[in-house]
């Protein structure tokens, strides 16, 4: 704990002393840097220079508290009053740190009532840049070292870091901007506090009808809502684990690789064509209405738009995730347990039903949770397929930018959203909190997973079998809509959309989409390893450590998750737009919103994975004098390799994907592919949409080929089929595995 | 040892995005709202730029979402100025004062029409282009199953369009909140919720977007819309059989505006962009990427394509009583309680 206060207070005052404070407007290029000038530059200079120069004494913490941090660091003193002193100078400067930059704004006092304390004020300021952002979270760092020298976190530094920057993160970028728009609920439509209006919002007959069981024409949003979130998760949770089970277990040798392609599918799919694809085929005059009107002389009528199209376009969206999350769990499934099951004689059901399944849980209960919470803020394919069925999602996109703009609506049936969240979220901890999940442990075990029994193999068969075929016949369509003239309507082949999309001429790029598409790529390669690099660190702490207010932290990771896009963009925007966190119109906030919502993916994975590995492998990394951060590095992190993938790729694919969170974040220098295709298909351009939503497919696929080989897989020592009589060839079936 | 590679890892990223979003701020710059289509907004963009030196960021976005943001970024607004978009938002964002007063001098040059929604908004914002309500649809569907197509809205109410018509929910969409105040113009506010709700009978879906409808009939989902005549031409253009009819009792429309955003940071180029927007040579670049609303400036020359305003019976709109908050929600409200909750 003594280094880390050390290095964080070392940091902080480099930082003050160097690095510009605030955000430069024009960039740190136009700062002169040879004489120093821009040490006393009156936009550009660092904490000591606003301070002497400018004469903003309010920025002293800046520098004091890394001074103190480095004396308590240096100083000859007992262990307990370090730890005091190192907590002091953190939390103090980091507390008056953050009381000045929400106190002083760019246009003097950010609060009224600050206006009348103390009277107008000269000072003017802008956001936080490099020096501020640094201070700040070495400051944090700083009092993690502290936490940890009074005995929090076992007195491991790392993990008191882990959990101090995890919850000021989760703290800054989930819950203050929702928490904050969530406040609209208690407001009137004139913006004044009053409480009441709430509970009328929260009332309305309109949430919680149930005429529709007496025959009136609607029921309560909410009631639709949850009905089709239940099927939905219920429904991908079954298909992801019949995939997984086939995958791994199947006895698929050629049929695996591409079934496991096929499944990715869905979710590197721009979101709006999966809807327009199952318009072209299942639609009035859709391919299969057509096939039925011809053939039979039935008229399939519009069955498609309402609950059974939005329950088939959400199947097809969420399943990947369900077998994501599954198949991790599913590798990692010990098979000596089955094998002692069936050495006591148990056949091959019964073994699959007592063992496999239940020792699967946690893993189904993270999946029916992910599917869940993916339904409910699921935004594209309802306004596409919705029809009259109203889903939260809808209503509360429409109460934002709809002819009645009612913010305080909005924000009220957010409340709703997040209680159904938080209604599911409690209950799978209880389903799962009590048992023991483990099947990675350090003894070495080297069974021989058991073939499915052929009664559960030959429904996964069809289940899956069926939903490849539509999936590919989908696929081939949207595919098609690309190379002809119009999509659904006139199919003389052309290329001229991708001439129009992805044009080169003379080494210039003048195609239309070249701009947004790199531009998605970067952001979303930027975010990808933050994002997972993130949700394996806080599901580790998650997992493995215990302190006060953790149930919260963890929930707060799923608030971001839970809430629909748009709400997320909003309250983003509202958030970020002001000093001292100036962060609209940048790329960052772009980042930021993506790792702060498909956190909960990587988070989830992770926890799934991390249930299955034995305390005792943390305990021998302890046992051998390694700290937090070797158990982490050098055990947790080695066996979660799936997970990471997973991590990895949703993240990756969900910011390549990801429309109504960023349809109000994006500029013209920061425009995102997806906006541009939404925008195209707005304008009925489908062609132009479809071209460039193909080649962001290829380039997802292409990343998560190239990703899948450089992570490489799990190498848990279990013997493989072919030569079940031989262990200890491979070094990776060696006792040096560790598990 | 790994806080470290971290630390650096967070610089190096840090480095990219300031790098990254570097203005370079020559002659200036403006930023743009745009809620036209796509091509008109980036067209107009780059003429300007031509024409000015003026850097020009376009950001397009639906009317509703500008809205929303211009509201959210109120305390330190981040555009200059908001091109195109039905007339209903910008009137709303005047009256609450989001948008900056403003009087160009070639007010006198344009049409009544859109002189008359900046004098009703307090020079807020200004009419730059004006658009027809009326009826689209599928030639082929209707053709299939021998469907005379309306010609009036009363041919709506027959009960050969049973489970073929589309219009928009007014609770969400501005389109079709034009199409009820128009009905009530027409006919008086009883008559005309009597009206909508023996349309009701003959409504297949209410979707929630304006351009829904329209888009339905194009790819044979519905047999006929309730929309603007030039997204009906738009879609046509698009390579659907789309064809598109005015009512014969007469129809309102919109006034697509410009509005410059309360405490713009570039004032004085957003008023340049205004004056140039208003001047006939900017208002062509509408019909040049292919949209035909009829521009506001009386010297701008329509084209052959568009529908021709002059030849519509339009009502006499009024903009002031149904483009306030109130008398909006009223109506919506009532058309939620009286039409919305029927069986059909």
């Amino acid at each position: 704990m003594r280094p880390a206060g050390l290095w964080s207070s070392t940091i902080a005052l480099l930082a003050a002393l160097l690095l510009p404070w605030y955000l430069v407007q024009d960039g740190i290029g136009v700062l002169s840097y040879a004489d120093g000038g821009w040490l006393t530059d009156p936009d550009g200079a660092p904490a000591l220079g606003m301070i002497l120069a400018e004469g903003r004494w309010w920025l002293w913490p800046a520098v004091l508290a890394p001074l103190a941090g480095l004396a308590a660091a240096l100083l000859p003193l007992s262990r307990s009053a370090r730890s005091w002193l190192f907590l002091l100078a953190g939390g103090v400067g980091v507390a008056l740190l953050a009381a000045q930059g929400w106190s002083i704004g760019p246009r003097g006092w950010m609060a009224p009532w600050l206006q009348t304390a103390f009277g107008e004020t000269e000072a003017r300021q802008y956001g936080i840049g490099w020096g501020g952002t640094l201070v700040s979270s070495a400051l944090c760092v700083l009092f993690a070292a502290g936490l940890a020298g009074r005995g929090a976190f076992r007195g491991d530094a790392f993990t008191a870091t882990v959990a101090v920057v995890l919850t000021v993160a989760i703290g800054v970028f989930t819950a203050l901007p929702i928490l904050q728009m969530m406040m609209g609920a208690f407001r009137d439509a004139a913006g004044a506090f009053v409480p009441s209006a709430a509970v009328t919002r929260l009332m309305d007959d309109r949430l919680w009808g149930l005429g529709c069981l007496a025959g009136a024409p609607r029921c309560g949003v909410v009631w639709n809502t949850l009905l089709l979130a239940l099927l939905t998760a219920t429904g991908t949770t079954a298909l992801g684990l019949a995939f997984a089970l086939l995958v791994t277990r199947g006895r698929l040798r050629f049929i695996a690789r591409p079934l496991r392609w096929l499944t990715v599918l869905p979710i590197v799919t721009p979101p709006f064509i999966l809807g327009l694809g199952l318009i072209l085929i299942f639609g009035r005059s859709g391919l299969m209405s057509q096939a039925a009107a011809a053939w039979f002389g039935i008229e399939l009528g519009r069955w498609i738009y309402g609950l059974p199209g939005l329950l088939l376009a959400q199947l097809f969206a969420f399943t990947p995730i369900a077998f994501l999350v599954l198949i991790g769990v599913v590798e990692g499934l010990s098979p000596t347990l089955e094998e002692a099951s069936q050495t006591l004689r148990a056949d091959e059901k019964i073994t699959f039903r007592t063992v496999t399944l239940p020792l699967l849980l946690p893993g189904l209960a993270n999946a029916f949770l992910l599917g869940f919470v993916e339904s409910i803020a699921d935004f594209g394919n309802a306004v596409v397929l919705g029809g009259s069925f109203n889903v939260l999602a809808t209503e509360i996109f429409f109460a934002v930018v709809g002819a009645q703009a009612d913010a305080g609506r909005a924000a009220s049936l957010s409340l709703v959203l997040l209680l159904l969240t938080l209604i599911v979220f409690f209950l799978q901890q209880r389903l799962t909190a009590r048992k023991s999940y483990v099947s990675i442990s350090g003894k070495g075990d080297s069974g021989l997973p058991p073939p499915l029994p052929h009664g559960v193999r030959r429904l996964c068969m069809i289940v899956a079998g069926s939903w490849a075929l539509l999936t590919i016949g989908l696929y081939v369509l949207a595919f098609v809509g690309g190379f002809v003239e119009v999509w659904g309507r006139d199919y003389t082949p052309t290329l001229r959309h991708f001439e129009k999309a992805f044009s080169i001429e003379g080494g210039q790029l003048t195609g239309l989409a070249w701009n947004s598409v790199l531009t998605t790529l970067e952001l979303a390669a930027l975010s990808a390893p933050i994002t997972a690099a993130l949700g394996i660190l806080a599901a580790w702490l998650f997992s493995r450590t215990n302190f006060a207010g953790k149930g919260a932290l963890e929930f707060a990771t799923l608030l971001s998750f839970a809430v629909p896009g748009t709400v997320i963009g909003v309250a983003y925007l509202a958030a970020f737009n002001l000093p001292p966190l100036e962060l609209a119109g940048t790329g960052a906030i772009i980042v930021a919103c993506f790792v702060f919502r498909n956190l909960p993916v990587g988070l989830r994975s992770g926890m799934a994975a991390m249930a299955q590995i034995d305390h005792s492998l943390d305990e021998a990394s302890h046992t051998l004098g390694g700290g937090g951060m070797d158990a982490f590095r050098r055990v947790v992190l080695p066996l979660l390799r799936p997970a990471i993938v997973a991590g990895l790729t949703y993240s990756f694919v969900r910011a390549m994907t990801t429309v109504s969170a960023v349809i109000f974040l994006v500029t013209a220098e920061t425009e995102l592919a997806t906006v541009f295709i939404v925008n195209r298909i707005i304008n009925g351009d489908y062609g132009l949409a479809i071209s460039t939503s193909l080649v962001l497919i290829v380039l997802m696929l292409a990343v998560l080929g190239v990703m899948n080989l450089l992570v490489g897989r799990r190498r848990i020592g279990r013997r493989a089929a072919a030569i079940p009589a031989a262990p200890n060839l491979s070094p990776a079936t060696g006792p040096g595995a560790a598990a | 040892m790994s806080r470290r590679h971290l630390f650096a890892a967070v610089a190096t990223m840090a480095a990219t995005f300031t790098l990254g979003a570097l203005p370079a701020a020559a002659q200036g710059s403006l930023n743009v709202y745009c809620s036209a289509q796509v091509e008109w907004c980036q067209a107009a963009a780059n003429a300007f730029q031509k024409e000015t030196g003026i850097r020009v960021n376009v950001s397009q976005k639906g009317s509703g979402e500008v809205l929303a943001q211009i509201r959210a970024e109120a305390q330190n607004p981040r555009g200059d100025i908001w091109f195109g978009g039905t007339g209903d938002p910008h009137l709303q964002a005047a009256e609450d004062r989001l948008t900056a007063e403003y009087r160009s001098p070639l007010l006198d040059q344009l049409h009544d029409w859109a002189r008359k929604q900046a004098e009703e908004s307090q020079y807020r914002t200004v009419g730059i282009y004006a658009g027809a309500l009326g009826f689209g649809y599928n030639t082929e569907l209707l053709a299939r199953r021998n469907i005379q197509p309306p010609a009036c809205w009363k041919d709506l109410l027959d009960a050969r369009f049973r489970n073929e018509i589309q219009m928009a929910n007014p609770q969400s969409s501005g389109t079709a909140y034009v199409m009820i105040a128009t009905i009530v113009q027409l006919m008086g506010e009883d008559q005309a919720f009597q009206y909508l709700r023996d349309l009701h009978r003959n409504v297949n879906n209410y979707p929630r977007s304006g351009t829904g409808p329209i888009k339905a009939v194009a790819r044979g989902e519905t047999g006929v819309s309730i929309s603007f005549v030039h997204d009906a031409v738009t879609e046509r253009l698009g390579g659907f059989p789309v064809q598109y009819v005015i009512p014969c009792e007469g129809t309102g429309y919109e006034i697509g505006s410009m509005s410059i955003i309360a405490g713009a940071r570039n004032e004085r180029n957003a008023r340049r962009f205004y004056d140039w927007a208003l001047t006939p040579a900017a208002q062509q670049i509408g019909a040049e990427t292919k949209q035909f609303q009829t521009p506001s400036n009386r010297s701008t020359p329509v084209p052959a394509e568009a529908p021709q305003m002059s030849q519509i019976r339009l009502i006499n709109y009024d903009f002031a009583r149904y483009g306030t908050s109130a008398e909006r929600r009223r109506l919506i409200e009532r058309w939620d309680r009286e039409v919305n909750s029927l069986p059909r």
